[in-house]
């Protein structure tokens, strides 16, 4: 017993818990635990009326703890912190205990077990919650104004949105004009708008504009400072330094096309292109369809080149999922040019997905000749007599090797991430296997990053077409906005915390510490580390380090982690 | 509809460590598509696999568990580009603790489980749970204390 009083909510959740485990078994059991004061069983905890009545129990019994057993804590864990600060009570001495998706829902045949395990599970809940302590989320002043990293058609779209909703922007590009890839390009699906067109209309908006600065040929070097108030230095290519206080950074840098090496799939050979470079070339021929000013009246597509590579430690195992489209889209162009010019498509499987499967079968319908290669039977492409000469074992002629004489070979090449190593290193940016950079969870949580106000747009965080670059720019903005426009933010108090008592400074833990988040103090005679709880992101690393055992996580201390241990395994009363 | 009171056994005790962005929702997963495992598997989430103390792990052999898994993030951490390094090196520190108090290593196991990794998980802790079956008791914990009664 720690003199502590705890109440325990137990959830039936309307039958999804109370089928398979005997809630009313378990408040009777955790009724007995020495801290636990108060305990009931509601249908539905989350609702507003058992809500109504726990806050009533927190303050009538002067409760300083609350364990709810219910769902997965992704679900109430921000529901039932609110209600313990609704009561007065601090949100950090509030436990949400799994008994559904962890017990009830993974034992549906096992209720005789499922309900000791629930009764385990919330003895562990109520271990940690007598050790918690009433922490303080620190609020920390927000700066409305933002820098922008790359001025293509996602960093321009970023900067007029942000302008919009009023934070300050510096729109920072490293090349000499804005525009990025698509500035490059002619016709883009699905409605043929031309590229440079969509980058035009939106660097007119941005000029207009007085809360947007432009900076051309300028890199972001260094980023200091806490969430809200970075200090970011920009370099132009001339060595001029222009320090920024901003709020948030958001990285727009975009993508590479995939640069195949000479000789793959006959690149390097007079009438080999890339896709990019022919969506350049008929940019720039929009009236007739020719190749160093030959005509060209065959034309034939590889597809998958750079993409979906299986050998063992390829990179570039991941789908660049623009590619079928755009290169359907393509081909739909080129028939609308010249109706006579014949399109093959080797392919290895057409991913044009949702809508864009129009495209699709508006190639088809123009007259383009889809034919399905192998992984392990790939086409080949040789020069003949002057002239190109593809091969591809179709699947669909079982096998039956075809022969085309095209005037021109479009290698379909997909997206690779940007060599940005200045950039990663700057922002300690997180890098993916793939190479982009890494979003916290690419469904629940796509454009944040592990480092707090620091967001991940378009395609430098996975390719993407120019339509999903523009909407995850906008959810960028969305979450910067939401970020800064407040004025403030309060931080999670969940980080590290050295016990200076302990500490014999020993500088394992800074070393173990990605984020530079520990710093050496004097305390009296002696030197200690201390924990610096905005850089902190709490992940713990430093823990298993300390030889000490000086250093832990709020919430995940040592001494609630082995009383956590110690009530799972204490046995059934 | 109310499930069978009559247990099925739940099986050897196991300690698993999950991480709160990623493998905490796989596991959790498992638990919606009712995958079931044994009752005897339970779960307590930290922030990263990297921060999991080796003497927590040495502590649950002692108290009662019969293994410990960390399920871990792998090469999906959001946090540290070199978890998985981190993360195996825990588990180093964790065996050799065992080992040094005369406990058999394999008690220890992990692997990345991800946010969708519902069946694997289910697979790693039916095989881990029928490999610890087959280890004695660990001297001094209740279940040596209930087979040494029976």
């Amino acid at each position: 017993m720690t003199g502590r009083k705890i109440g325990v909510v137990v959830c039936e959740c309307g039958g999804n818990i109370s089928d398979y485990v005997d809630t009313e078994k378990v408040r009777a059991a955790i009724a007995q635990e020495g801290d636990v004061v108060s305990s009931h069983v509601q249908m539905f905890a989350c609702s507003d009326a058992a809500q109504q009545d726990a806050i009533r129990e927190i303050r009538e019994k002067k409760l300083d703890g609350i364990v709810v057993c219910s769902c997965s804590p992704k679900l109430h864990t921000a529901t039932f912190r609110a209600m313990a600060e609704r009561a007065g009570l601090n949100p950090y001495e509030y436990t949400q205990v799994n008994i559904r998706e962890q017990d009830s829902w993974a034992h549906t045949h096992d209720r005789e077990g499922a309900t000791e395990k629930a009764i385990e599970l919330a003895r562990a809940g109520v271990a940690k919650t007598a050790l918690s302590e009433p922490l303080v989320r620190r609020r920390v002043e927000t700066l409305p104004q933002a820098v922008v990293v790359g001025a293509g058609i996602a960093g321009l779209r970023a900067a007029v949105a942000l302008s919009d909703l009023g934070v300050s922007v510096h729109l920072v590009e490293k090349a000499t004009a804005p525009g990025g890839q698509v500035a490059r390009w002619g016709s883009l699906f699905p409605n043929d708008k031309v590229g440079r067109g969509l980058v035009d209309e939106l660097l007119n908006e941005v000029r207009r504009r007085e809360n947007i600065q432009l900076y051309l040929s300028t890199e972001l070097v260094e980023k200091s400072g806490r969430l809200g108030a970075f200090d970011v230095t920009l370099r132009t290519a001339t060595g001029a330094v222009i320090p920024l206080k901003v709020g948030a950074i958001v990285v727009a840098t975009g993508f590479d096309p995939y640069a195949p090496s000479t000789g793959e799939f006959g690149y390097g050979l007079d009438g080999v292109v890339t896709l990019p470079e022919f969506k350049e070339l008929l940019a720039a021929h929009p009236a007739r369809l020719t190749y160093r000013g030959r005509d060209v009246r065959t034309v034939a597509y590889v597809y998958c080149v750079g993409s979906r590579e299986t050998a063992p430690g390829s990179p570039r195992t991941y789908c660049s999922r623009y590619c079928c489209s755009a290169t359907s889209h393509i081909a739909t162009v080129v028939n609308g040019l010249d109706p006579s010019v014949h399109q093959f498509h080797l392919f290895r499987d057409i991913r044009t997905y949702g809508k864009y499967e129009a495209l699709y079968e508006k190639a088809l319908r123009g007259g383009s000749v889809y034919l399905r290669y192998s992984e392990e039977s790939p086409p080949t492409v040789t020069e003949e007599n002057g002239g190109l000469v593809v091969k591809v074992r179709d699947q669909l002629l079982a096998g039956e090797e075809v022969e085309i004489r095209p005037d021109l070979v479009v290698l379909v090449t997909g997206m690779v991430p940007r060599a940005n190593d200045p950039l990663v290193h700057a922002l300690k940016l997180p890098v993916g296997q793939d190479g982009f950079f890494r979003e916290v969870h690419v469904k629940l949580r796509p454009v944040e990053t592990v480092l707090d106000g620091v967001f991940i747009v378009g395609a430098s965080q996975g390719p993407k077409n120019v339509a999903e670059s523009v909407a995850s720019s906008l959810a960028g903005v969305a979450k910067t906005g939401a970020l800064l426009l407040k004025g403030y933010v309060d931080l999670d108090p969940l980080v590290a915390r050295v016990e200076p008592n302990l500490c014999a400074w020993c500088d394992e833990c800074t070393k173990a510490c990605p984020y530079g988040a520990i710093d050496r103090v004097r305390q009296g005679e002696t030197e200690v580390a201390e924990v610096n709880g905005v850089l902190c992101k709490g992940e713990g690393a430093c823990v298993p380090a300390c030889p000490k055992e000086a250093i832990s996580l709020l919430g995940y201390s040592n001494a609630q982690i082995s009383s956590m241990i110690d009530a799972l395994v204490k046995e059934a009363t | 509809m109310t499930a069978p009171a009559t247990s099925v056994g739940r099986g050897p005790r196991v300690l698993v460590f999950s991480t709160n962005a990623i493998s905490d929702m796989g596991i959790d997963l498992a638990g919606s598509s009712h995958l079931d495992y044994p009752s005897g598997v339970e779960v307590i989430p930290v922030p990263c696999s990297s921060g999991i103390n080796p003497r927590w792990i040495l502590h649950a052999i002692r108290a009662g568990f019969d293994g410990v898994f960390i399920a871990a993030d792998g090469p999906e951490c959001s946090y540290l580009s070199d978890c998985v390094a981190r993360t195996g090196h825990v588990v180093d520190q964790a065996q050799e603790l065992l080992r040094q108090n005369g406990l058999d290593p394999s008690r220890v196991k992990t692997s990345a489980i991800c946010s969708v990794c519902s069946e694997p998980f289910v697979s790693h802790m039916r095989q881990f749970t029928k490999a610890l079956a087959g280890l004695a008791s660990v001297p001094g914990t209740p279940s040596a204390v209930a087979a040494g009664a029976a």
